[in-house]
């Protein structure tokens, strides 16, 4: 009995926790998403950089990254109002 | 009369109007459907578009639409008694707020969470859309300019306040770190934020700081007002996450330590309304009470803010149609109680009615300085706090919400500027820190030439209430065209779109008449500009809902 009062307590509070989490993150998540996407942009250019002419030194382990990008790609062109990969060297749906 | 009746008896009213009004309206007018997919689960990106919890959804709700104004309003609006500005709240609450709120979430939850500007384009018109982007930049311009100087007037008149206010924005600063990079888990941090608070109010009346009076030819008043627009514009360039963020969230959890520390208070002491009822011993140039008083609380029994939050931000984290009811029309309700606690501590406050009728000794003057004191000596002899805390805390509490509003406003205008910016290929506009420089002159060419070095008071106030309203009006056309369009009941919207529309006119009026007579020349072209904007609205109300007559018949 006395088990079970601490386990429902301890559930309570984990959902309480919850909400005031959500509560503190809910207003400014898209605006915190927004600069967080904007960074993994700058990531993914970076990784295609050769591509687009740019020398990269470390070219070598960003082609071990590019198909990791894949999804990211594809958000990435669509939401550019792109209908098809722009690159010549990576092709996309 | 006693407090404790008018405040049980105002919660009754707007309780009973969430249980049958707003069953009414959802069920009947909004026909709102548990089973509708909404944008929220639609369009779900984890960015923008996120089902939340309809509590959590609530609290950020109401936590953003309320801030200082439900509080300057009704403080400022008790002059005429307490009894028209107790009606308006509670009726305006039940049947003009509620309604407003919930429709506009219901209209944008329906048309893919657009925000009400561009709904304005899609169900009125063009021109109308026009005119929405005019009035929001309107209401921007003068929530900074009103909050400034109501927050200068505010830390001069408490000087124990100047710590505790600017003390809570470095633990913001720290909670932001401390959650950013996850050293505590959120429960710690809120206990630890509130007790630093409180402790920072508890130490504010032994170390009051005032400025010198005058400082380079600027009053104490003119020298905040300069203070508070350069911190603003620096808070509003900073990442959300450092100071916004954590700020929102201690002023969130604030709002609800102090509306129930008041109504706690109120309880407790059971103290007599001491300012009249109706006020027959009203001070000189008191403005008429008809229609003064529509647009004097306009937070608190309507606002068009609220619009912009509900079909901003709100809408796009909708779970379930039906959780709108909740939201929408209980968010209004919170807003009413705000306003509610302060009518109660703006009119049960004071001893006798002397004491009140010196503190309301001309419109604008009283305002919420009476809700400060007048609420501390509730809350001093209800709970035995000391009466200076309690002063403190109370300021905090104003200062902080307007606060908030005045960053959030800047960073909205800078947006605004920003776009103006691309349309007309101004490359300098289009940058953040140009973009801030030019919102932040034009809101203090405003607070001054609205009279903020301690001369005006709050002479703009009614003005700011009155833009406010038509954009209120705006979302209540969109409302009304959207219902008739599907065929539905009518006067729900559009009776409130009236009388908003009769009042604000007839106000801006009055106004004029009163610019014109100061000759207060700055004041008196922006009520031109706000009246031209309100006629414009009436037109266009008038002429979408022919068309759509006509279009019916044939």
């Amino acid at each position: 009995m006395r088990n079970m009062n601490i386990k429902s307590i301890q559930q309570w509070l984990s959902r309480a926790g919850e909400l005031v989490n959500e509560f503190y993150n809910a207003p400014y998540r898209s605006a915190i998403a927004r600069a967080k996407r904007d960074e993994d942009d700058l990531f993914m250019m970076l990784v295609f950089s050769e591509m687009m002419g740019v020398p990269n030194p470390a070219s070598y382990y960003t082609l071990e990254l590019q198909p990791l990008m894949l999804e990211r790609f594809h958000d990435w062109h669509q939401r550019m109002g792109m209908e098809h990969s722009p690159l010549d060297h990576f092709r996309c749906c | 009369m006693n407090a404790i009746f008018v405040m049980l008896l105002g919660l009754a009213a707007m309780f009973l109007g969430y249980v049958f009004y707003s069953k009414f309206v959802a069920e009947k007018i909004y026909k709102l459907d548990p089973n509708f997919k909404t944008p929220a689960h639609e369009f779900e990106d984890g960015v923008d578009f996120v089902p939340t919890n309809k509590y959590v959804l609530w609290g950020h709700h109401f936590t953003s639409v309320a801030g200082a104004a439900p509080i300057i309003g009704p403080a400022i609006a008790v002059i005429w008694g307490w009894v028209p500005a107790f009606l308006w709240v509670i009726f305006g609450t039940i049947f003009f707020a509620g309604v407003h709120d919930a429709g506009a979430i219901w209209a944008s939850n329906r048309n893919k969470a657009k925000s009400m500007g561009s709904l304005t384009g899609d169900v009125v018109s063009k021109r109308a859309q026009t005119l929405f982007m005019i009035v929001i930049f309107l209401v921007l311009l003068m929530v900074n300019a009103v909050f400034a100087t109501a927050i200068s007037g505010l830390l001069v008149k408490f000087p124990s306040s100047v710590i505790p206010v600017w003390g809570a924005i470095f633990v913001a600063l720290i909670i932001g770190q401390i959650i950013f990079r996850k050293w505590m888990g959120l429960g710690t941090v809120s206990i630890l934020g509130v007790v630093a608070l409180y402790l920072l109010i508890w130490a504010g009346p032994s170390a009051p700081l005032s400025l010198p009076e005058t400082m380079g030819g600027l009053t104490d008043n003119a020298s905040w007002v300069l203070i508070l627009f350069g911190y603003a514009a620096i808070a509003s360039l900073l990442p959300v996450w450092m100071l916004l963020q954590p700020r929102d969230y201690i002023n969130g959890l604030q709002l609800f330590i102090g509306l129930i520390l008041l109504y706690a208070a109120v309880l407790l002491l059971g103290p007599d309304m001491t300012a009249p009822a109706f006020n027959t011993n009203l001070p000189e140039n008191t403005p008429s009470m008809l229609p003064l008083l529509f647009v004097t609380i306009a937070c608190g029994a309507i606002s068009g803010f609220h619009g912009l939050v509900a079909s901003g931000t709100t809408s796009k984290q909708l779970d379930k149609e039906t959780d709108l009811r909740f939201v929408g029309y209980f968010g209004a309700i919170g807003e009413g109680s705000l306003s509610l606690a302060t009518i109660i501590a703006a009119c049960a406050g004071f001893a006798t009615l002397a004491d009140w009728e010196a503190v309301y000794s001309s419109f604008g003057q009283g305002g919420v300085a009476a809700f400060v004191e007048g609420g501390a000596n509730i809350i001093s002899q209800g709970v035995g706090l000391d009466n200076e805390i309690a002063e403190t805390l109370l300021t905090v509490m104003a200062v902080l919400f307007a606060g908030t509003t005045m960053d959030t406003g800047l960073r909205l205008q800078r947006y605004i500027f920003q776009e103006w910016g691309n349309i007309y290929n101004i490359s300098w506009m289009q940058k953040a820190l140009p973009a801030t420089l030019l919102a932040v002159i034009s809101c203090v060419a405003l607070a001054f030439g609205a009279g903020s070095d301690g001369s005006g008071g709050l002479a703009i106030w009614p003005l700011f209430g009155t833009t406010n309203q038509l954009l209120a009006g705006l979302t209540l056309m969109v409302i009304t065209v959207m219902l008739v369009r599907l065929g539905r009941p009518m006067y729900v919207t559009l009776l409130p779109l009236i009388f908003l529309l009769i009042m604000t006119v007839f106000a801006l009026f009055i106004q004029l008449k009163g610019f014109y007579m100061e000759e207060n020349w700055f004041l008196f072209g922006l009520d031109i500009v706000v009246l031209i904007a309100a006629v414009w609205i009436a037109l266009e109300a008038t002429s979408a809902l022919s068309n759509l007559k006509k279009e019916q018949k044939s």
